[in-house]
């Protein structure tokens, strides 16, 4: 499974990538495992064997680190292969950027692995990285410097296959495998130069050494060794691989970027030895070019170069150690058979001992057979492994190395049992041998090199060799050093777990906006054949960072803003300014406008108007417009918005003390209610109501002396009992409104109704604000399914039997139409509804969601609410919802350029027809998704463009429109496409389609569409942009390599995949819930954050670990977070030190696990500890209490829920075993 | 005769009864031949100060559909001790308590004087008084002021003991709750849906759980802690509502240009008679209902809120045009049949200038024997005079009202009931003394009346049925027995018990003594109730020309004339008022709608159905006093001719006092000579109607608009179109000498309306 991911994004990953890439040469292992996984590893660590031999020897040779891939890919059997990927980056971008990155990463991985140690300072750091992919990683970051470099390049999409092909070579590389693997990717040929680059043969060289080697660290050392090895066993390896082309072209490159990135020496070497010359030029090149430019260049060169390379790379093979492995398979095995996936291991741990050899032979034979002829064949073989590994590592400058990643990673499981390539690396480093330590990891290869084992193998797909998505996220963080501008079109932005700045200069900023694609594909054909959704995701009126300028506002008078003629978009900097400025052509839909005469300025010499910079709707990509009249409700200057609550007051909600808690806080909350100026009082008014089977109203008119209570028995038929006093001014009513929220939990204390009612308490509200002719929100405090005789009465119809069948999806639909009806009259007045929910049993979320969801309300749910440990967390996010600014009565309609058209919307809202999008209220935590079809061509010199226009009221009253501008690429090619993905945003746009689909399909269907797409994404990838590589290899975009582990995580979220213990309502709730996050927020929720707590230093938060329970060691705390659950767990052999400093206490058993805080202790580490955790909750919209979760107790259950790439109790696949799958759902599209 | 009027008033200050006839025909037919039937007014709870209530049960007929009070007509056997009821001839042992009886030793009920008795009676819990009010919030700010004070003010006139309810209603109803400390709470109801008295309960929260009914017996009146939050003793809350009522502000919906305040008076009654009826069925009650305007959605809405929409008019209503009259009728005549049912009252206070729907709502007021005061303004003494009249007490302190009466009539064979008519509803009692003949409420020998007032009066109808045939000896006497059960405003149950007995006579041998036993007054103002009863369902004109009829076929009867020789008619002395009394009836506004609204119409008829035979006679036919110089104030004609420049008038219609000054007296006024000391006489003279008006006002229940005008004043049309128009512009000529005021109408003169008369009395054709 070559997870080669292209590295679309190159320029920016690049440097990164090149880390990656390393990973990437991890592809190798993918390769074999496209064998393995199909085969299961076993297979793979045939093919892998088989190709190790071609590619290890390649990567290997040519890259230290791809070796070390290559090793790990090989080993792990070729299953691992799908990290090859990385490799594949890791070349290209090593290449260029990766200089120093590569450089870094090369060492890195290398260090990872072997490097470790002394690049280990720098390596740790990209080693994270890298580090997974350690094994590949190692090697790989030798390549991933080429991989940047490659992908720097636009190519890189090649490179990375190439690379990534040149991974799988270099898994290949190790042995003969990886020259076979070369020629196929010769296809690829760039990869294979990188192939030839053959880090591998270094690596495997290095290797042993290598390993650690393959990581910068060991560069330097190794590097020279590897360097050595590469020239030498480059030089063969090219020429075998030469024939092999393309893959072993690519891990050439990479590995010649490596090489450069290496210490010019190695790069010299590699270039020297692999492409020998053209790869060398083009690494070299590349590596200059680092940047961006480089990588292009070397691909270019790299093609041509590469087929050396991968000449080359045999020769790695041979190289070192390899080269003696390498004849037989046992040069793969050697250095691939670590790459090599499973096999890799194998080989791997063949290859130090000089097991790589028999295995790879063995392994060959057994599992490759197919491939065996490939090890010879191998090369054969490899190519399609490789090159799918490669392909994608091409582009991989980023794919690669998160392919070569895996690859690595896993490699360095095996060397290094847990995920933190870094010290692996380190320790990797310090022991060149680690590859004959990995291969004693990896036992499998043993296995798989003997006999069939590849069973065992699949099974050992080393979960470090596949794409880490923490080392995506920790490579994008390193790479973001400036802020974002958002001129350029096209751009991708940085991840949304990088903090950066953003200067808006004509787009959007990415807070506002995030697209699936910053490249869409011109014609509808190629949208459709790619499946990759085209979506973005709106979040319109998102809260900037106190360092970035809130939107202007800009007026244009009486006649309101300025627009186009015929399509009505707003002025904007797309508008052209024709006939010396006295017309404007829209953008969008071409049709030229007079410019009205006090809007008229002059062009000068550029076209441009002189004013252009004065104006905010000219020069920037979002603002707002001050609203005219005609923009209102009837025509009439709204009124000042209200806030009503409205309180269940029966028994449930008495007796948990909820009552008195609301009471008392809005007392100090009503201070705080939303205003434009923080200066001036809020114009908001506020009223209240309570209920259980009867409404009470209450009259606060600052004129009384007590407040009036009215009660409305109607239920059946609501109204609002009074006009004059029930929303009233806090600040004039004061008096009244404390008195009397110091009665209500009073008059109620003694009650005992327990029955309460719904649907009359939102017409309550609804009727209060259209009595007043306003807009407002109500916040909702309910307690219990609504049984009471009323409109609105629902049944308890929670049925878990129905789970599973056909009938599942009528749990998430309302069982009554009422709700439906009333949120369109919500929506239609612009009462949005907050609904805080305390069950202690089955409500009904998704009837009781209804309302909420559909006017741009937000759900809470605290089930079995208790004073105590609830307060807190309902208190703030209570505090939170009121305070957060919030527009009512909005209306979005997005325009965009013609050739493409907002097909569907996702989120809280409303529409009536299929272009409005209505939303009662709108807050800045609120997103939309937005789904865009093609209905015409777009043209890539235009671009496609779309205006969000947002038309609400202020929470001062005052009526506006907020407007964000986007505009992307077009592409005519696929591989644009794929290499300006943003993976974070698709899964966004997944979930929400998958998330609505369960409303109307069985929730098995919507799990095979999510998968299908899935695949079918991938599959054309590999078919149309990866070069050409076996079948077995599984090769992803770097754009996308972290699209299976996210996925996977979709399906087996609970909606989707629901545990025993999860109720319909939870189910519900969280459905409700993702339909209007943000990227960020489903980022999370779907992949939590999980922090070792170890060393904790001011002003850095320690880099994440994976979820896996793997990651966990007994004698640490982590902090996992997941935006709506925050667990603090603890291991069982806790050191003493730790507990003392969080807890106070020395032992482990005195832990109270029903803590909700932390106590406050005075020692740096529980004040930074406590620091984080406030930070976390600041960054949420919604606070997350704080659970204690004490390893082996019983509420370990519920935290290991979130431990994601594990197998789920409730039979959700782990990441490997999903990758797998994926895998071979991808071979079945592709056959 | 004096004779018979001093017999007459006598029974009427002993008995409150007036008999149209004293002497009764022995026969179906000769009554019939009557014209006038036989019938009398009967005021059941007549004041007689010098009639102190016995202690004890009264002695009923032990046959199961008599049960006939014993009476000071028995016989009696001292001996058997055992008494024969004289409506069945039943033989009844008298109870053991009575054994001491002897005939030195007889009890009360049986000595003649006390033909009228009253028992107190120990039955059943003693229940408070319960007074709701039912306010409209939909009051210009004065007004509601006005009411408000005066409500305030009605708080210290209620027994300490009474129940106090608040509903107060606009566009919303308004239930308040009086228990709760604190906050002021009250449910509220939307003014447009009709609920069920049910769904009321439910949501004032007076069910209790289901498990508490499981007898399915109505839901126990004594859910002393549901029923409390709504109904609490005034000594209880007294602070608490008043506060309440001065906190109260007028309904805050706003009301737009041309449109008319929404008013829910339909449901606000609905919700009052829907929680008295779940919390005290059969009990004293009286719903207070305070009303600025017209019902104006909702159920019982009587016009829509445009103002360009008036609301209906006669006009409108023989048109057709009134859409909401019938279904609005339908649904008050629904909730007072409830009430009544509970034994609830209704009162009505509507003041307003416009009217107010009280043709739709009379029947709240009608049937529950509530009063109906129309003013214009709750912020007039009129109003304020007139509630506070409702709050006046008797000689013994006690309030003068009674709650929950029922009338039963028993009569002796050669009788039957043919109905009643007064503030009364029928309990359908078919007792063997009901007559198939009905005339007003009949078919029953049983009335409700659910709030009773010394004065309340009713027309009750016999019916002679003894056969032609079957002669009844001479001498024999007719019996009725009127048995009044109510509840006294000091809460106790009390019974009423009169006796009334008239001797038969042969309408063929002694029509003399028959004419002369006839009490004109009485029988104008039975004969009058019957035509307005007509009138509420039938055209105008037929019920004049109905009452024509009657007049005619009487004068005929007993009117002593040649045939065809109009000039020779004469009536004799006990008859001839009794046109007159017709003539100024067919002019009054009982039965001409001409000129009064259909408010005012249903105003007047409510009142002329339930006062007594005096004032009655007032409103027939207004009495007149004419004061000057020339001698002590003296009543004069109702005739234009009366109207002099002279002299003040006084005119008293019951609904209005006029007080009129002749041209002189006005000019003399206007020159200030009353100012004058030497004046003083005139001064005096001004003075003198005045005091008497006061006097009137102060007694009169409603108060009386108080009306002080002068020549050719605009207000001078209340007198003007009372007086007999003896001149009009139309025999101008024949005016010189002894003048008067001559009157620009068409209407006919009594003068010839009695020329009519006679000419169609002695014609043969008529």
């Amino acid at each position: 499974m070559n997870v080669n991911q292209h590295t679309p994004m190159a320029p920016p990953y690049g440097q990164p990538q090149p880390g990656y890439g390393q990973p990437g040469y991890g592809q190798p292992n993918y390769a074999p495992l496209d064998g393995g996984y199909p085969a299961p590893y076993a297979p793979h660590n045939g093919p892998a064997s088989a190709y190790h031999p071609g590619i290890p020897q390649q990567g290997y040779s040519s890259f230290t680190s791809f070796p070390s891939k290559a090793m790990a890919a090989n080993p792990i059997s070729d299953p691992c292969s799908p990290l090859d990927l990385g490799p594949a980056r890791g070349p290209p971008t090593s290449g260029p950027p990766p200089v120093q990155a590569a450089p870094q990463y090369n060492q890195h991985s290398s260090g990872d692995i072997q490097n470790g140690p002394p690049p280990v300072t720098q390596a740790p750091p990209r080693p994270p990285a890298s580090m997974q992919y350690n094994q590949g990683g190692v090697n790989m970051s030798a390549q991933q410097p080429s991989f940047p470099q490659h992908y720097g390049p636009p190519p890189t999409m090649h490179q990375v296959t190439n690379q990534m092909t040149g991974m799988h070579i270099s898994s290949g590389p190790p042995t003969p495998a990886g020259p076979g693997y070369a020629p196929p990717p010769s296809s690829q040929p760039p990869t294979s130069s990188h192939y030839g680059g053959t880090p591998q043969p270094s690596y495997s060289q290095s290797h042993p050494p290598a390993s650690s080697a393959p990581s910068q660290p060991p560069p330097s050392s190794a590097p020279a060794v590897s360097q050595q090895y590469y020239p030498s066993s480059a030089p063969p390896s090219q020429q075998p691989f030469n024939s092999l082309p393309p893959t072993s072209q690519q891990r050439f490159v990479s590995p010649v970027q490596p090489q450069q990135t290496f210490p010019p020496s190695s790069s010299s070497s590699y270039s020297g030895p692999a492409p020998p010359p053209t790869h060398t030029s083009s690494a070299p090149v590349t590596q200059p070019q680092q940047p961006f430019l480089p990588p292009q260049p070397p691909f270019s060169s790299a093609p041509s170069g590469q087929p050396p390379a991968f000449t080359a790379g045999p020769p790695p093979p041979t190289q070192g150690s390899f080269p003696l492995q390498a004849p037989p398979p046992s040069s793969q095995p050697g250095s691939f058979p670590p790459p090599g996936p499973p096999p890799s291991s194998v080989a791997s741990g063949q290859y130090p001992s000089s097991m790589p050899p028999p295995p790879q032979q063995q392994p060959p034979q057994s599992q490759p057979p197919p491939f065996h002829p490939g090890p010879p064949p191998p090369q054969s073989q490899m190519p399609p492994t490789s090159i799918g590994q490669s392909n994608h590592q091409p582009p991989g400058p980023q794919g690669p190395p998160s392919p070569t990643g895996p690859l690595q990673q896993p490699p360095l499981q095996q060397g290094m049992p847990t995920g933190y390539p870094p010290q692996h690396n380190g320790a990797f480093g310090q022991v060149r041998s680690p590859q004959p330590g990995y291969g004693g990891p990896y036992p499998g290869q043993p296995n798989y090199g003997a006999p069939a084992p590849a069973p065992q193998a699949q099974k050992r797909l080393d979960p470090d060799a596949i794409p880490s998505p923490i080392q995506v996220i920790e490579d994008d963080k390193a790479k973001t050093n400036e802020p974002f501008t958002t001129g350029v079109r096209g751009q991708a932005p940085p991840l949304v777990t990088t903090n950066f700045q953003v200067k808006d200069q004509g787009n959007a900023s990415p807070r506002f906006v995030r697209c699936t694609a910053y490249n869409m594909p011109c014609t509808a054909d190629m949208a459709k054949q790619s499946q990759v959704p085209l979506a973005a995701v709106i979040k319109p009126l998102a809260t900037l960072p106190p360092d970035e300028t809130p939107p202007y506002v800009v007026d244009h008078g009486e006649g309101g803003p300025i627009r186009c003629n015929r399509c009505k978009a707003y002025m904007c900097p797309y508008m052209q300014f024709i006939e010396g400025g006295r017309r404007f052509q829209c953008s969008f839909c071409s049709c030229v406008t007079e410019v009205p005469p006090h809007y008229f300025q002059h062009l000068d010499h550029t076209g441009k108007r002189v004013d252009c910079y004065d104006r905010p709707e000219l020069s920037l990509g979002s603002y707002e417009f001050l609203a005219t009249v005609d923009y209102c409700k009837n025509n009439k200057i709204p009124q000042p918005p209200a806030f009503i609550f409205l309180i269940d007051v029966s028994y449930n909600a008495v007796k948990s003390g909820l009552v008195s808690i609301i009471c008392q806080e809005l007392k100090s909350l009503l201070d705080h209610l939303p205003r434009e100026n923080p200066e001036i009082d809020s114009v908001i008014r506020v009223g209240f109501v309570t209920y259980n089977k009867v409404l009470h109203f209450y009259n606060v008119k600052a004129s009384l002396a007590q407040p009036q209570m009215l009660v409305v028995s109607d239920v059946s038929d609501m109204f609002v009992p009074l006009l004059d006093g029930f929303l009233v001014n806090v600040n004039e009513s004061r008096q009244v409104i404390e008195s009397l929220l110091d009665q209500i939990p009073e008059m109620f204390a003694d009650t005992r109704e327990t029955e309460t009612v719904f649907g009359p308490v939102i017409q309550a509200g609804l009727e209060a604000l259209k009595a007043a002719d306003c807009a407002g929100k109500l916040f909702v405090f309910h307690t219990s399914l609504p049984i009471a005789e009323a409109p609105g009465k629902l049944k308890n119809r929670e049925d878990k039997k129905l789970i599973g069948t056909d009938k599942e999806k009528s749990l998430f639909q309302p069982q009554a139409g009422f709700y439906n009806n009333l949120a369109k009259e919500c929506v239609t007045q612009g009462c949005c509804v907050d609904l805080f929910l305390f069950p202690n049993q089955y409500v009904d979320v998704a009837t009781l969601g209804v309302v909420p969801v559909s006017t741009g309300g937000s759900i809470y749910k605290y089930t079995y609410f208790q004073a105590q440990s609830d307060q807190e967390r309902f208190l703030n996010d209570l505090r939170r919802d009121i305070q957060k600014p919030v527009g009512f009565d909005a209306v979005m309609r997005v325009r965009t350029s013609t050739g493409i058209r907002a097909t569907d919307f996702y989120g809280s809202f409303f529409m009536n027809n299929t272009t409005d999008v209505e939303l009662a209220g709108l807050d800045c935590d609120k997103a939309i998704t937005v789904e865009f079809k093609h209905d015409d061509k777009l043209s890539e010199e235009t671009g496609a463009l779309m205006q969000c226009a947002v038309l609400y009221t202020s929470c001062s009253g005052q009526r506006r429109l907020r407007i964000h501008n986007m505009a992307v690429n077009c592409c005519s090619q696929l591989a644009d496409l794929y290499r300006n993905c943003e993976t974070d945003t698709i899964i966004n746009f997944l979930s929400k389609y998958a998330f609505r689909g369960v409303l109307n399909n069985p929730t098995k269907a919507v799990r095979d569409t999510l998968v299908n797409q899935c695949a079918q994404i991938l599959a054309c990838y590999r078919k149309n942009c990866a070069s050409p590589s076996s079948a077995g290899q599984l090769i992803l975009p770097e754009c996308m390599k972290l699209l299976p582990v996210y996925l996977n995580c979709v399906l087996k979220s609970d909606v989707l995949l629901p545990g025993a213990d999860v109720s319909l309502d939870d189910r519900a709730y969280l459905r409700q819930l993702i339909s209007c996050m943000d990227v960020a927020e489903t980022h999370v929720f779907f992949y939590p954050r999980l922090l070792p707590l170890v060393k904790l230093e001011s002003g850095a938060l320690p880099v994440a670990v994976r979820d896996s329970e793997e990651r966990l060691s007994k004698g640490g705390v982590y902090l996992l977070e997941t935006g709506l659950h925050l667990f603090l767990w603890v291991g069982a052999s806790v050191q003493q030190e730790l507990l003392l400093n969080i807890f106070g206490t020395p032992s482990f058993g005195q832990i109270d696990s029903s803590m909700t805080s932390l106590p406050v202790l005075e020692n740096p580490f529980s004040q930074r500890l406590r620091e984080i955790i406030e930070s976390f909750r600041a960054q949420r919209s919604r606070y997350m209490k704080l659970v204690v979760v004490k390893q082996e107790d019983r509420a370990e259950l519920m935290f290991k829920h979130f431990l994601v790439e594990d197998k789920s109790a409730s039979g959700g696949a782990s990441y490997v075993d999903f990758l797998c799958h994926m895998h071979k759902e991808i071979r079945q599209l592709l056959s | 005769m004096s004779t018979y009027q001093e017999f007459i008033q006598q029974n009427e200050d002993r008995d409150g009864v007036r008999f149209s006839w004293n002497l009764w025909p022995s026969s179906r037919l000769e009554a019939t031949r009557l014209v006038v039937p036989v019938s009398c007014l009967f005021t059941p709870l007549k004041e007689r100060p010098d009639l102190p209530p016995v202690q004890y049960e009264p002695v009923l007929c032990s046959r199961a559909n008599c049960k006939a009070v014993l009476n000071p007509l028995c016989q009696v056997d001292f001996r058997a001790k055992v008494w024969a009821c004289n409506f069945c001839f039943q033989r009844n042992p008298f109870p053991p308590s009575y054994a001491g009886i002897s005939e030195v030793n007889q009890p009360a009920e049986l000595m003649p004087q006390f033909s009228t008795i009253e028992y107190i009676v120990q039955r059943g819990p003693q229940t408070p008084l319960i007074f709701l009010y039912v306010v409209d919030t939909c009051l210009e700010e004065e007004d509601l002021q006005a009411l408000k004070g005066s409500l305030q003010m009605s708080l210290s006139l209620l027994p300490p003991n009474a129940l106090v309810g608040l509903i107060t209603f606009g566009r919303m109803v308004q239930v308040h709750e009086l228990s709760c400390e604190g906050i002021a709470k009250s449910y509220v109801f939307r003014g447009t849906k009709d609920l069920t008295s049910k769904q009321i309960q439910e949501m004032l929260g007076l069910m209790k759980p289901a498990a508490t009914g499981p007898q399915g017996r109505p839901v126990a009146p004594q859910d002393a802690v549901a029923s409390c939050r709504f109904l609490q003793p005034v000594h209880r809350v007294d602070m608490n509502l008043t506060d309440l009522l001065g906190e109260l502000q007028r309904d805050p919906w706003p009301v737009p240009q041309g449109k008319r305040p929404l008013r829910s008076t339909g449901v606000a009654l609905s919700v009052a008679v829907g929680l008295l009826e779940g919390t005290f069925p059969n009990t004293g009650a009286r719903v207070m209902l305070f009303v600025g305007g017209p019902p104006t959605q909702g159920p019982g809405m009587v016009v829509g809120d445009e103002l360009k929409t008036p609301i209906r008019s006669w006009h409108d209503i023989q048109k057709d045009n009134a859409r909401h009259l019938k279904k609005a009728t339908k649904f008050y005549e629904a909730l007072a049949n409830r009430s009544a049912a509970n034994g609830h009252c209704i009162d009505i206070y509507a003041c307003a200038l416009d009217q107010t729907g009280l043709l739709e709502m009379k029947c709240l007021s009608n049937l529950t024997g509530g009063h109906i005061v129309m003013g214009d303004s709750f912020n007039t003494s009129l109003f304020t005079q007139t509630f506070q009249g409702v709050f006046s007490k008797d000689f013994n302190g006690d309030f003068r009202m009674a709650f929950g009466g029922v009338l039963e009539i028993k009569t002796s064979r050669e009788l039957k009931v043919c109905g009643a008519i007064g503030p009364c509803v029928s309990l359908n009692s078919k007792a063997p003394c009901v007559s198939e003949n009905e005339m007003g409420i009949g078919g029953t020998n049983q009335w409700k009346m659910c709030s009773l007032t010394p004065s309340s009066t009713l027309g009750i109808y016999l019916e002679v049925v003894n056969q032609h045939n079957a002669p009844i000896p001479q001498g024999g006497r007719g019996a009725i027995q009127f048995v009044t059960q109510y509840q006294h405003s000091n809460t106790q149950k009390r019974i009423r018990v009169t006796t009334i007995t008239r001797n038969w006579a042969d309408a063929q041998s002694q029509i003399q003594h028959i004419e002369s036993s006839f009490d004109q007054e009485a029988a104008a103002v039975l004969m009058a109730r019957l035509g307005v009863f007509r009138a509420e369902s039938e055209e105008g004109p037929d019920v004049l020309r109905w009452l024509d009829r009657q007049l005619i076929r009487l004068c005929q009867k007993f009117g002593q004339y040649n045939k065809e020789d109009p000039t020779s008619f004469r009536l004799s002395e006990s008859l001839s008022l009794y046109p007159q009394f017709m003539f100024h009836l067919r002019r009054s506004p009982f039965l001409q709608v001409f000129n009064n609204s259909p408010d005012e119409s249903s105003y007047y008829r409510h009142h002329f159905t339930r006062q007594d035979l005096t004032q009655s006679l007032i409103m027939i036919q207004p009495i007149l006093y004419s004061y000057s110089f020339h001698g002590p104030p003296e009543p004069v004609l109702l005739d234009s001719s009366s109207i002099l420049p002279d002299r003040i008038l006084l005119m008293d219609t019951f609904f209005q006092l006029v007080i009129y000054h002749g041209e002189t007296i006005a000019q003399w006024q206007k020159a200030g000579y009353q100012e004058m000391p030497e004046y003083q006489n005139f001064k005096q003279l001004l003075k003198a109607p005045q005091d008497d008006a006061n006097d009137i006002l102060e007694t009169r229940f409603p108060m009386p608009r108080y009306i002080n005008t002068e020549h050719g004043g605009s207000q001078a049309r209340f007198l003007l179109s009372k007086v007999n128009p003896s001149q009009t512009h139309n025999n101008l000529y024949a005016w010189g000498q002894e003048s008067g005021a001559p009157i620009l109408t068409d209407d006919v003169s009594l003068q010839v309306f009695m020329d009519h008369l006679k000419k169609l009395a002695v014609s043969s054709s008529a």
